[in-house]
């Protein structure tokens, strides 16, 4: 494996995709703006230029017959990656992702591959609102067919985008926006990260977190505050939601006899509910206790900062959840919590990191 | 769009007119033995529109591409899609051409260039405007033949997938069949009193409008749009007037649910694709009562095989039923 470098999603995601069509020339890419000034949250800088309009194709405002068109080229041998700005903007496109997308290959028994690449970013942060801040997953996941992945570290912004690029299955890529902003290890060239499933990302031994996405990110931070005031968490990053392996999550949980789920998106319903329908299932002797579930606030995503105030599942609700269930301190939550203050160093909550100057 | 200068020869003529009285016999064939209740999945019959199946599939190469919708059965046959596999497919069968995951709705046969038949309105026009966008980018000079019906008008996707054609000059045909019908709904419950035409014209795609029953009329059109396409002159949209008799789906005529009077329905099945053609040739003397009885005890005996084949082929094993689901 080469050498790696501390790359952003944004940018580890560019060098997939500039990777992808280096290789081979069947990949295109294609899109709704996909190389305008903001070249796609930075995910396409430099690839109108390399590789020409032919190549990264722009276009009509129509998802539906895009997306019918990127499965019919991906039939005929081409391996198209839709690109759209917002999860919302797909929803115009479900019947022909949901008929034919998922069952072209199972409809045809076998005869036609629709290897095509649908990323979708999910907004958050200035008041991205109702229309531009929906993690819907667990809608995509539900289909057999498809193949849902969801990056959350750099390296696998790139690796995974590769793997599914390859894939000859039809892949759903969820982008969070604020992954593209963080920043991690991305080794150099062409590698795969693996569509297999989840992957322990700090190992510990009093309770199992299960995280999605960006809140990988926060669950690994969170972890440290608990580790500080004597309480060990596992988290494991889901990454693949459909094939759902949860081999990793049940031998987890046999360890620490405690399950948290973080979803990007709501709770009804959504990637926890299965997990966790799955751990009591499958685990249900393990348990020291009722597994817990967090996600979004059960409304729509307001736009005022005043209002999502406590709409995302914050480390505070993390360690909370978690210090109940192993039965800490009130002294442990309040060091936890003040360590997680400070790590934040009074970032307002509408934003990533401190550069982040809007819109998106 | 620019008269077709095309000169049809006897022996196409005679080829269309075969063509349709095996898609008829077929059909014919389906809707006697459904009561059987051996053909366990739904079929929507095309009988009364072959001509346009015909005209359209005659003026294509073996390697041109064809999408359609749930009324495919006269596209795939006119396409030459196996007939075995089309009747295993219905029965059920493993070796129908989808291997029993599709039914009647879901025919196939890449071999022969029926590339996807869908069932919901309008799913598959942007799926051929795909393989064309594919076939403009490798180079090759394929001509995909989107079927749809004028329903397909209605929906968003329609105007979405002719507006990518156009702008990029794909090889496609539109090939509207315009049977009046949506389900039971006709037309004018539907759309406002307009050329449908113009919808399509709108989006600059060089159109006509046909007598669908006239198979001979497809024929030449077709073959004019065809060359526009694979010249790479771009899409074009043929617009063909034509009545399905059987019920929307199932067996029965139309007039036997009362949707019409018998009367009503005699009237429209006068203007019958096969007929009309059938006594240009008899007129030209290209067909006497010989020829005619010849020819169906041919394909009688075609289609008394397939049938026979497919009521005796194995169903698919169930432990298969999970299978390829991921490719």
């Amino acid at each position: 494996m080469p050498e790696a470098r501390s790359l952003n999603g944004a940018e580890a995601a560019r060098e997939a995709l500039f990777e992808s069509m280096e290789r081979d020339p069947d990949v295109f890419m294609m899109g709704e703006g996909i190389a305008d000034h903001g070249n796609f949250f930075g995910t396409t800088n430099g690839l109108m230029e390399k590789f020409g309009s032919e190549r990264m194709l722009e276009m009509p405002v129509a998802e539906n017959a895009m997306t019918g068109i990127a499965i019919g080229a991906a039939m005929m041998g081409q391996r198209p990656v839709m690109s759209l700005q917002r999860v919302e903007f797909v929803l115009l496109a479900l019947e022909q992702i949901f008929d034919n997308a998922a069952k072209i290959h199972y409809a045809t028994n076998g005869r036609h591959k629709a290897p095509i690449v649908i990323r979708l970013v999910v907004g958050r942060g200035w008041g991205q609102g109702p229309h531009h801040a929906q993690s819907l997953e667990s809608v995509f996941a539900h289909f057999p067919g498809l193949k849902v992945i969801m990056p959350a570290l750099a390296r696998d912004s790139k690796g995974m985008l590769i793997a599914a690029i390859e894939d000859d299955s039809p892949v759903i890529c969820i982008e969070h926006r604020w992954i593209h902003f963080a920043k991690g290890p991305v080794p150099e060239g062409h590698y795969v990260e693996p569509l297999d499933g989840p992957r322990v990302r700090r190992e510990g031994s009093d309770v199992t977190i299960v995280a999605t996405s960006y809140a990988v990110l926060e669950a690994l931070a969170t972890a440290e505050a608990l580790d500080k005031v004597g309480i060990s968490a596992e988290v494991i990053d889901l990454r693949v939601l459909r094939p759902l392996n949860l081999d990793l999550v049940k031998k987890s949980v046999a360890k620490t006899g405690r399950l948290v789920t973080i979803d990007t998106g709501w709770i009804t319903c959504g990637m926890g509910s299965e997990i966790v329908a799955t751990v009591a299932q499958e685990c249900f002797s393990e348990l020291k206790a009722p597994p817990q579930r967090l996600g979004l606030a059960d409304y729509p995503t307001p736009s005022s900062r005043s209002l999502v105030t406590d709409y995302y599942p914050t480390p505070e609700a993390l360690i909370d959840c978690v210090g109940e269930m192993v039965g800490a301190k009130s002294e442990q939550m309040e060091a936890a919590r003040a360590d997680m203050a400070e790590h934040r160093g009074g970032l307002p909550h509408d934003v990533p990191n401190p550069t982040f100057q809007g819109p998106f | 769009m620019e008269k077709h200068v095309t000169q049809i020869n006897d022996e196409t003529r005679l080829g269309l007119y075969r063509e349709m009285l095996r898609i008829r016999l077929v059909e014919e064939a389906i809707a006697d033995r459904y009561g059987e209740q051996e053909m366990r999945c739904p079929v929507h019959l095309s009988d009364g529109q072959e001509g346009i199946a015909v005209g359209a599939c005659m003026a294509l190469r073996k390697e041109d591409k064809i999408v359609s919708t749930h009324r495919s059965h006269g596209h795939y046959l006119a396409k030459q899609g196996s007939l075995k596999a089309m009747l295993c497919e219905i029965y059920g069968r493993a070796p129908g051409c989808v291997g029993g995951r599709g039914g009647s709705m879901h025919l196939l046969d890449d071999e022969v260039g029926v590339l996807a038949c869908l069932p919901i309105v309008g799913t598959s026009v942007p799926l051929g405007v795909g393989v064309a966008y594919a076939a403009k980018r490798k180079g090759e000079d394929t001509v995909v033949t989107v079927f749809l019906g004028d329903a397909v008008m209605e929906e968003g996707v329609f105007h979405e997938s002719a507006n990518f054609a156009a702008l990029h000059s794909l090889p496609v045909v539109f090939v509207c069949e315009n049977n009046d019908l949506s389900f039971y709904t006709s037309l004018e419950v539907r759309q406002p009193d307009r050329p449908m035409t113009d919808i399509a014209k709108a989006h600059t795609l060089a159109v006509c409008e046909l007598d669908g029953n006239d198979a001979v009329t497809v024929y030449e059109a077709m073959n004019g749009a065809v060359k526009k396409a694979r010249g790479g002159g771009g899409p074009s949209f043929l617009m063909c007037n034509t009545r399905r008799w059987r019920e929307h789906c199932g067996p029965r005529y139309d007039y036997e649910l009362g949707q019409m009077t018998e009367q009503e329905f005699e009237a429209l099945r006068a203007d019958c694709p096969m007929a009309k053609l059938g006594a240009q040739l008899r007129e030209a003397g290209l067909l006497d009562d010989a020829g005619e009885d010849a020819l169906r005890a041919e394909l009688g005996k075609e289609i008394e095989e397939a049938f026979e084949f497919a009521r005796n082929a194995p169903f698919p094993e169930l432990e298969t039923a999970g299978d390829h689901v991921y490719a």
